[in-house]
């Protein structure tokens, strides 16, 4: 047996590859992070007598409705990419991948105008704790999938995905998606769940 | 697809390119492990340093050498430094050089976030030790960094955090680059209930790590925010709990200490069927009890926390004395392997029969701490240092060293002097148990840890002073050491390919490996193709 044959033999196609396989494991590491978050967030919230505590303005969900609505639509969108890719239309994988950035970037810029609405900092007791620091990781990690989807639309652009090779974007739109799900557990935990 | 970046078998460095600037831009998996075990070498010996000053100071009642807040900064750094760039570093170099031969691949799957992971190490290491040179000194909150004393230190907590979750980063790429290595990169032929136990239990590490480093690096960014941002996840006067820190912490932090074992009993399971000359006698018992304790790793965490009077205590218990009865199993299998068979007591053996021992005792006095009542008793005295040496030293240091002198002649083609190897074992289990034995006593006589001074009239003295020669002891073992590795370092490559007579992957290629790992791969057709391929007689070639 040649030594140059002995990991690169052919998988059958059902299996994840290696860099596909890498981001599934990197994204479980990414969700214990966040659990770590949520845990102490609940634990908090149980030691309060009342939550939200006072002095704290309540949450106005219209703006954070908006956010979620562009997360969710741009989770189809990087999925329609991946799709089109697969089915060897670059173009329109091109032109999905764009939007999804566009929306992810629209996120970022909504967010911080969000923030400076709100009324309250991260030093206002343990609610601006919980908020500032839970949302500003997430965003941080927008930001994060932003620069990873950016440089796989330039991989794309220069026609270097094709349908039998885009793991890149197959990762990136794992990533994504993970990132619209943390999420929505932050909108259901901080505006649906928060007590008016 | 092929993921490799691995060098082709046509490769041939330039000569002029330089071999310092060869091996700091190394992707060859194999660099990258001696990188790693230079590197925990290194920091293995300031933390040693910093060990022999505390007992140096504890030898005698009174402050002799060191103000009580520079003591707490170096046991911090010693615990630090031993945890995270020693012991977890010094398993994952031997991960990242055996299990890519061990199940038959070129490298690693990704050998870019290989080198990336190694050269994190060291920056993170030395972030923590920059806070020497920082306004109010080192990291001094000990290694677990309990608020609030964590959160009113100087600068150099800081650093602490900020290199751990470097390090933290460095693990959870390692773990991810294992187990895709693992799954995805094997020979033709290497199922996964052929693979050998080492890789086993690095790939059991792996799903530790990457499922519980993240939930420190969560605690440490919560404790940096209350320190410098002005949040209060820790701060109860705010609303904020200040046990969240060691649920957080402990979380991550008893899933830890397994990863520091679990890559030690791959090793000597191997060897200790190598040395006796007979095979594993249940390898599926082995890989069993290694994901049962992967998998009940996660549920232990608050048995370090039943003084706090917040944690349910049966549960916890319970789940701490189920986890030693796959720990139990292994050394069952231990000693089914080398009944009746030919025990040859080269170094590799003696220090893996050291590591049983040693192991043993680690693992006893642990359960018995896993009962609240004896805990209560215990919590916070020196039986708790006493338990974590004999598990840390006397079981992951021991079996660091067996595969030291195991696998040397594999990674430089020179064996290991088996004289001054036999001169070591004896004066480092010696050494060790001077060291650690007499701190269960000082433990049940009520001597805290992490305190520079004691009172005269306690009865703590005498124990203290044999610590401190045996410490002293172990620190000549340790010379004896490095002294055989750098004088055989000097002499010529006259290993055989096999010389031990071993039955996984790494033995069939040549020592040291060619850049491409093998030059032909035995057919493999069990756990142990390498023996297949001696008994057939020559068979396969």
């Amino acid at each position: 047996m040649s030594s140059a044959a002995i990991s690169t033999q052919e998988r059958p196609s059902r299996e994840l590859s290696g860099p596909v396989l890498g981001m599934v494991l990197f994204v479980a590491s990414e969700a214990m992070f966040f659990a770590a978050f949520f845990g102490g967030y609940y634990t908090i919230r149980a030691n309060a007598k009342v939550w939200p505590p006072p002095g704290i303005p309540h949450l106005k969900i219209d703006i954070a409705t908006i956010l979620t609505v562009i997360l969710v639509l741009s989770s189809v969108m990087v999925q329609i990419s991946l799709r089109s890719i697969r089915a060897g239309e670059q173009r329109r994988a091109t032109l999905f991948l764009g939007i999804t950035i566009a929306l992810g970037v629209t996120f970022l810029a909504l967010q911080l105008y969000d923030y400076s609405q709100l009324g309250f900092g991260v030093k206002d007791g343990t609610f601006g704790t919980l908020f500032y620091v839970m949302t500003g990781i997430h965003m941080a990690h927008v930001f994060g999938g932003v620069v990873f989807l950016a440089l796989v639309f330039g991989q794309m652009s220069a026609g270097l995905l094709s349908p039998a090779n885009h793991d890149p974007l197959a990762a990136g739109a794992i990533y994504w998606d993970f990132v619209d799900v943390i999420w929505l557990l932050l909108f259901t935990t901080f505006y649906l769940l928060t007590p008016r | 697809m092929a993921v490799t970046e691995a060098p082709s078998t046509a490769v041939a460095p330039g000569p002029e390119r330089g071999r310092l600037l060869d091996w700091l831009t190394t992707t060859d998996h194999k660099k990258i492990g001696l990188l790693y075990l230079i590197s925990s070498f290194s920091f293995f010996v300031v933390g040693g340093i910093f060990a022999l000053l505390m007992r140096t100071e504890l030898a005698r009642p009174g402050t002799q050498i060191f103000h009580p807040h520079a003591y707490n900064q170096l046991f911090t750094l010693h615990g630090t430094l031993m945890i995270f760039l020693v012991i977890f570093p010094l398993l994952a170099g031997f991960g990242n050089y055996f299990v890519p031969l061990q199940i038959g691949a070129l490298d690693m799957a990704f050998p870019r976030i290989n080198a990336l992971s190694f050269w994190l190490l060291p920056v993170g290491g030395l972030t923590i030790l920059s806070g020497l040179f920082a306004k109010g000194g080192a990291a001094a909150a000990g290694w677990t960094g309990y608020p609030p004393l964590s959160e009113q230190l100087g600068t150099g907590q800081d650093l602490w955090i900020a290199g751990l979750i470097i390090v933290g980063t460095a693990s959870i790429l390692g773990g991810i680059n294992f187990i895709v290595t693992i799954l995805r990169m094997r020979a033709p032929g290497m199922t996964m209930m052929r693979m050998p136990v080492f890789t086993w239990s690095i790939l059991a590490t792996s799903l530790l790590v990457i499922l519980a480093a993240p939930v420190l690096t969560a605690g440490l960014i919560m404790l940096f925010a209350d320190r410098r941002l002005g949040t209060v996840f820790f701060d109860p006067t705010q609303g904020g709990v200040v046990l969240l820190w060691q649920h957080v912490f402990w979380f991550f932090g008893h899933p830890e200490v397994y990863m520091l074992i679990l890559g030690a009993w791959g090793i000597v399971t191997e060897i200790i069927a190598v040395f006796s000359g007979k095979p594993i006698f249940s390898y599926r018992g082995v890989v069993l009890s290694f994901l049962l304790i992967t998998a009940l790793s996660f549920s232990v965490w608050a048995h370090h926390m039943f003084a706090t009077g917040a944690v349910e205590l049966p549960f916890f218990s319970v789940t701490t004395e189920l986890i030693s009865v796959p720990t139990g199993v292994l050394f069952f299998i231990w000693l089914g392997t080398m009944w009746k068979g030919k025990l040859r007591f080269e170094p590799p053996m003696l220090f893996a029969l050291g590591f049983i021992a040693m192991f043993l005792i680690g693992g006893i006095n642990g359960v018995w701490a896993a009962s609240p009542a004896m805990d209560f008793a215990i919590h916070d005295t020196y039986w708790v240092v006493a338990h974590l040496h004999y598990v840390l030293f006397g079981g992951t240091i021991f079996g660091v060293v067996a595969a030291m002198y195991y696998w040397f002649p594999k990674m430089t083609g020179r064996m290991l002097s088996r004289k001054l190897g036999i001169w070591q074992f004896w004066i480092q289990l010696i050494g060790f148990n001077l060291t650690f034995f007499p701190m269960h006593i000082l433990g049940l006589r009520g001597m805290p840890r992490r305190i520079a001074d004691y009172a005269p009239d306690r009865g703590w003295s005498f124990l203290n002073l044999v610590a401190t020669v045996g410490a002293f002891i172990i620190a000549i073992a340790m010379i004896l050491f490095f002294v055989n590795i750098f004088l055989t370092l000097r002499k010529p490559r006259t290993a055989p390919d096999d010389p031990w007579g071993a039955n996984t992957l790494e033995w069939a290629t040549s020592s040291p490996p060619p850049a491409h790992n093998f030059d032909r791969l035995p057919p493999i057709r069990s756990d142990r193709p390498v023996y297949d391929l001696r008994t057939a007689g020559g068979e396969g070639s």
